[in-house]
């Protein structure tokens, strides 16, 4: 049967379960040797907390259920931590996370909805996610069972003009069932995102584009879950949550660069053993 | 206009017209379909669709990327999601959006784009789609149309509504001469020929269609007798026709409103290349942007004339 993950959650609970997500998005790149862990740090409150903190409905062993929520990873490039979560809640096997990125493993380097259960999108040609998240809440709106979609971007993935087509055609629908995030971790391919392409003030702009804002500290459990279960009572207009974040969260390696340095690229055997002891030991 | 008139064909209405009235019409049976438009929808004529249908029309503005996108997260809950705009503007504006949230997860998603070619005439080269069918058929998983005439368009949009997957078609803005008979049993994916003839064939598609038509009259009273070949589906291309045409008449030439790059000349030229090498003729806007101008003078300066089938018919004999 179909039903929300678990009762009121309890933020250790939830704790524990991000950091099997943050060692699995470490192991899985350092065994690939390439992708993009920091990127999936900074997610992991968010991704953690949509799935597993009573915030999104869905059944994790029918993935196709008509009326299931549904969540697109537009920064395609965080797909292992969509993976970990996928694993975590069961929708496809745990010793499958290894093969990320081999020749005929389904689990490619970004996500591919065809050939993962529970993918909802494929993604990495950053921008394009919204649009896609858009038309899904509209479509959930045409079926009529208060199905809602939630989407999260990269912060410098804002800078496409496709996501500001979408953000305008969102408010004149006021399609409310739409829940976008920002990872708001300020850093982007090239290095500091303000200094790639100035985005601020991003919480004002969405909100003079007609969507209602919350600004958070995306790596507080109450604040997470506090936004997002107030995104869920529709007020008339897509809500946009700017998640502020820390690329490499949890891991001081990448914290002390977490510029181009630190963009896509994975840590060493040695680096990754030290990151995983740090995060356990958090 | 009156290519076709003197050898008694009709002119009939556009085929952005008869898609326009085919979609308004198959709402009903299709419940499933919505349409979505970029701002463009009373020149490509889903506005029709929209006014009967309010509830399954989405207006997102002039952001084509997020039209196509947004498609797609529409046909992902289940529906048919169909969006359009000017064959240019939505294939080179969205062509990223085209081959990633709608070629590669394969979404339901039907693409429109009308404006094709350059006998749109006075607008010019901003607004003509020359390069649609190359962009399109480079997009693996797509399925790509060109209907020639009313008729068609209004049969072939059934068959796109129909078919699961996604569609590229392409229709054109002046009236277009009536090559088929009302309701014609076209096929995806099978050629239709028009006419049978065993010394050469012209193998087109649209417009182009009853040009060659023309072409072939004219060879007929030099003893000439052309096979005619309306290719409405550039993707997946008929092969077997093209094969048969290879062997059996040994010459070919191709006739497409659209770049000589990329589009029906090169599909065809490849297949008889790898299979049946003959030699191929392509007729098309040769790597060039056009101009303004009344669509007949166009047609005539660009080389998209029955005399330019003719004479290049002649070439293709020649050299085999
Ligand atoms: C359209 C597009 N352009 C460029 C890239 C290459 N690229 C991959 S990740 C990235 C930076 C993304 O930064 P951000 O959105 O801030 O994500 P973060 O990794 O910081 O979470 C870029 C430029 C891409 N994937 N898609
Ligand atoms: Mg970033």
């Amino acid at each position: 049967m179909p039903q929300t993950n678990g009762a009121a959650p309890e933020t250790a609970r939830l704790e524990e379960i991000r950091k099997r997500l943050a060692i699995w998005s470490i192991r899985m790149t350092t065994k690939a040797a390439s992708g993009h862990p920091s990127s999936c740090l900074s997610a992991s409150h968010l991704v953690t907390a949509l799935y597993f903190g009573d915030i999104m409905r869905y059944d994790a062993a029918n993935p196709d259920w008509p009326q299931r929520d549904r969540f697109v990873l537009s920064k395609g490039h965080a797909a292992p931590i969509l993976y970990a979560a996928l694993a975590e809640a069961g929708t496809i096997e745990e010793n499958r996370l290894m093969s990320l990125r081999e020749i005929g493993s389904a689990l490619e380097g970004h996500p591919n909805t065809r050939r993962l259960p529970g993918v909802e999108a494929s993604t990495g040609s950053l921008g394009q996610g919204l649009s896609i998240s858009l038309g899904m809440a509209m479509g959930q709106r045409l079926d009529g069972a208060g199905a809602r979609t939630f989407v999260v971007m990269g912060d410098g993935e804002v800078d496409e003009g496709q996501v500001w087509e979408a953000v305008m055609a969102g408010a004149k629908y006021g399609v409310d069932n739409l829940i976008a995030m920002v990872d708001r971790n300020d850093f982007q391919q090239m290095g500091a995102a303000d200094s790639v392409l100035p985005l601020d003030p991003m919480a004002l702009k969405f909100a003079a584009f007609g969507w209602r804002v919350m600004d958070i500290d995306g790596h507080d459990w109450k604040a997470v879950l506090g936004a997002l279960r107030e995104a869920k009572v529709a007020d008339g207009r897509p809500t946009l949550i700017v998640a502020h974040t820390k690329k490499g969260y949890g891991v001081t390696r990448i914290l002390e660069d977490p510029g181009n340095k630190f963009h896509g690229v994975p840590l060493s055997p040695d680096e990754a053993e030290t990151a995983i002891q740090e995060i356990e030991n958090a | 206009m009156n290519i076709g008139e003197r050898i008694g064909l009709s002119l009939g209405k556009p085929t952005r017209n008869a898609f326009g009235e085919a979609l308004r019409d198959l709402a009903d049976e299709f419940p499933k379909l919505v349409v979505v438009d970029a701002d463009v929808g009373n020149s490509t004529r889903t506005q029709w669709f929209g006014e009967a249908n309010p509830d399954r029309f989405f207006q997102v503005g002039i952001a084509e990327s997020n039209m196509v996108s947004m498609a797609a997260g529409l046909a992902a809950t289940g529906r048919q999601a169909l969006c359009s705009s000017f064959a240019a503007f939505l294939t080179a504006n969205a062509f990223d959006q085209i081959r990633m949230s709608v070629g590669f997860p394969r979404a339901n998603v039907k693409l429109v784009g009308s404006h094709a070619g350059i006998s749109i005439g006075e607008d010019g080269p901003s607004q003509m789609g020359i390069e649609d069918l190359a962009l399109m058929r480079a997009v693996p998983n797509l399925t790509v149309l060109c209907p020639a005439d009313a008729h068609a368009a209004a049969v072939m949009t059934r068959q796109m509504l129909e078919h699961e997957g996604p569609v590229y078609m392409r229709t054109g803005r002046p009236k277009a001469p009536l090559v088929h008979p009302e309701s014609p049993d076209l096929r995806l994916g099978r050629a239709a020929q028009l006419r049978e003839g065993g010394d050469v064939t012209l193998i087109a598609c649209g417009l182009m269609v009853a040009m060659a038509l023309e072409a072939a009259e004219d060879l007929s009273a030099d003893g000439i007798e052309a096979r005619v070949i309306d290719m409405h589906t550039i993707k997946p291309l008929d092969e077997a026709a093209v094969i048969a045409a290879s062997r059996e008449t040994g010459a070919i030439v191709t006739a497409e409103e659209h770049l000589v790059q990329g589009g029906l000349g090169e599909a065809v030229a490849g297949c008889t290349a790898a299979n049946a090498p003959c030699p191929v003729r392509r007729i098309g806007v040769q790597d060039t942007f056009a101009e303004s101008g009344k669509p007949a003078e166009l047609l005539e300066k660009y080389g998209l004339s029955a005399a330019a089938i003719v004479a290049a018919a002649r070439e293709a004999m020649a050299l085999r």
